[in-house]
């Protein structure tokens, strides 16, 4: 028995210990790395060296302006959109789906199902110059003759706002669900208007709901670069087109280092905001 | 219950309120199947092109109906050797990253000691880190550290992404079970492993199942941190998007849609399992 206590104290760091040292080798050293890189200054040709070049972050903001402030735009309107359009659905499976609830969900998932690359292709073919969607809105004379949706601004945040969809809506629907339904009875016994309990008593408490969605969405879109590609012109890149680009194709490893540590840093310092405002166990809790 | 309250309550005749209670009553339902419309719609477009027949290289237009595509799955170049590499990967990186990240679950849950709280942040973090950041770090280290880019690089981004989630999916099964029955087996002699094996293994196996399929299902899907990781190997994702850039033939369609077919008969029969339960016991 005493063999047994001694050896307790150390279990728990034995069983971190494989899956922590992975994380700590492949997710916190290459953060390092990436550091480390944005700070080198010189070219794929003759090498590069590490100079503490601050100035990489200078000239990644100065030259690449429009893509960040692009890239946080897009990815407000898709995380905005996607709160609106997913919220009377959620409302809606939690109140009223009954037995059905899972099955709703599982349709809200589905997209998942299909692999990202393969319903951004969908959508290229549903907005695409022949398609129903353009032909429709032509003749509606919502669109000009010449007309389109592929490769502008619009097609390109209605597909992020489709594709992490579902990132929004589970959340909403947890934190919904959880409610419970003697609160609005009480809310109706003192004569608050259904309008009333709903403001009052509903969206105030699926409101961590709405901060872990937020979130969901809106980290990964800000990141996206697959959307703009697929579905965007050159006009409609964001930062992680650059990104992407510098790092394969160009080689500019310092700058495209840079460009990562501020998109990272950007992100990071909303989630910390977020996560004073409504509390770290509430935040990881939901989106868990 | 809603209709009880609305008796009960008083006349109080405000326009505003009575068009919310006729929204939430009607419109409500009206726009959550217009909304599962549009979620589906994307999804019937891959299926329904799988089965198109075009005449150029763009699968973009429905020129006619044919079995062709999925009688030749594989009839385009690199498809069949890019689905083996990708069903390798997310079969290995499941496995690894599921049986990494029960331990840690294990020990979170289990377990008070020091550094728990910078542990959870270390799970939490890849969570909310871009997928772009995590596969230009690795690139970096592997670029570094002149590691040759290929199925092993590929492997350990994999692991990396997958623990984190495999984390939760267990953390979230342990926090609701009974922890008397391990210390039932203890009090009865067990030790610590035999406690594992025969208590607590066999309550938590759907929660490790779950893991496993959700690291496969996000490992196969993966686009972002394995293009800045393969080298020259092409997993299912990668030739996608290679094959986009010329125009994706309808084979394309045709994988997609039979993962869909799967994953999706496999989460309903799950669904359904679940229905007949909690029907069962009310």
């Amino acid at each position: 028995m005493s063999l047994f206590h001694r050896h307790r104290g150390l279990t728990p760091y034995l069983l971190l210990l494989p899956g922590v040292l992975f994380l700590a080798i492949f997710f916190v050293v290459p953060l390092g790395f990436l550091a480390y890189q944005s700070l080198q200054s010189g070219n794929f040709d003759i090498g590069y060296s590490f100079t503490w070049a601050w100035s990489n972050y200078g000239d990644a903001l100065r030259n690449y302006r429009a893509q960040f402030i692009r890239s946080l735009e897009y990815a407000g309107i898709a995380t905005a959109l996607a709160l609106v359009i997913s919220y009377p659905v959620a409302y809606w499976i939690a109140f009223r789906g009954g037995r059905w609830k899972n099955l709703l969900l599982l349709f809200i998932v589905a997209p998942f199902f299909v692999t990202y690359l393969i319903r951004t292709l969908a959508w290229e073919t549903i907005l695409s110059d022949n398609g129903f969607v353009v032909n429709t809105l032509q003749s509606l004379h919502i669109l000009g003759p010449g007309g389109r949706l592929l490769a502008t601004s619009t097609a390109v945040v209605a597909g992020i706002t489709y594709n992490f969809l579902p990132f929004m809506a589970l959340p909403l629907y947890v934190s919904l669900e959880q409610i419970d339904g003697r609160m609005l009875e009480a809310a109706e016994d003192l004569y608050a208007s259904k309008l009333h309990a709903f403001l009052r008593v509903t969206l105030p408490l699926s409101l961590p709901g709405v901060v872990a969605g937020t979130l969901l969405t809106f980290i990964p879109a800000a990141g996206d670069f697959i959307n703009a590609q697929l579905l965007g012109a050159p006009d409609n890149h964001m930062i992680g087109n650059v990104i992407q680009s510098k790092f394969l194709e160009l080689t500019d490893y310092p700058a495209a280092a840079a460009m990562s540590f501020i998109l990272m840093a950007g992100i990071l310092v909303a989630v910390f905001v977020y996560a004073r405002a409504v509390g770290t166990e509430q935040l990881t809790g939901t989106a868990a | 219950m809603s209709a009880v309250a609305v008796e009960r309550r008083p006349a109080r005749p405000n326009v505003a309120s009575r068009a919310f209670a006729f929204v939430r009553r009607n419109l409500l339902t009206a726009y959550s199947i217009l909304f599962f419309a549009y979620l589906l719609l994307p999804i019937a477009v891959v299926i329904v092109f799988s089965f198109n027949h075009p005449t150029g290289k763009f699968n973009y237009t429905w020129q006619g109906f044919t079995w062709d595509n999925w009688r030749y799955w594989d009839g385009v170049p690199g498809i069949r050797s890019s689905i083996v590499l990708s069903l390798q990967i997310a079969l290995l990186a499941s496995l690894v990253a599921t049986a990494l990240g029960t331990a840690i679950a294990l020990a979170l849950v289990r377990y008070n000691f020091r550094g728990r709280a910078s542990t959870n942040i270390l799970i939490f973090l890849p969570l909310s880190t871009p997928e772009i950041v995590l596969g230009a770090s690795l690139l970096t280290l592997f670029l570094n550290l002149n590691v040759i880019f290929g199925f092993w690089t590929i492997l350990i981004a994999h692991i990396m992404f997958c623990i984190s989630f495999a984390v939760v999916t267990v953390k979230a099964r342990l926090v609701g079970f009974d922890r008397h029955l391990e210390e039932a087996a203890m009090d009865l002699g067990a030790n610590e492993w035999t406690t594992f094996q025969k208590v607590t293994l066999p309550l938590i196996a759907p929660a490790i199942l779950a893991a496993l399929l959700l690291c496969f299902a996000i490992s196969i899907d993966d686009f972002v941190v394995t293009y800045f990781n393969s080298g020259s190997k092409v997993t299912f994702p990668l030739f996608v998007w290679g094959a986009a850039r010329i125009g994706a033939p309808p084979q394309v369609n045709v994988i997609g849609t039979a993962i869909f077919v799967v994953a999706l008969t496999a989460m309903l029969v799950n669904v359904l399992i679940q229905m007949r339960r909690s029907k069962g016991a009310t």
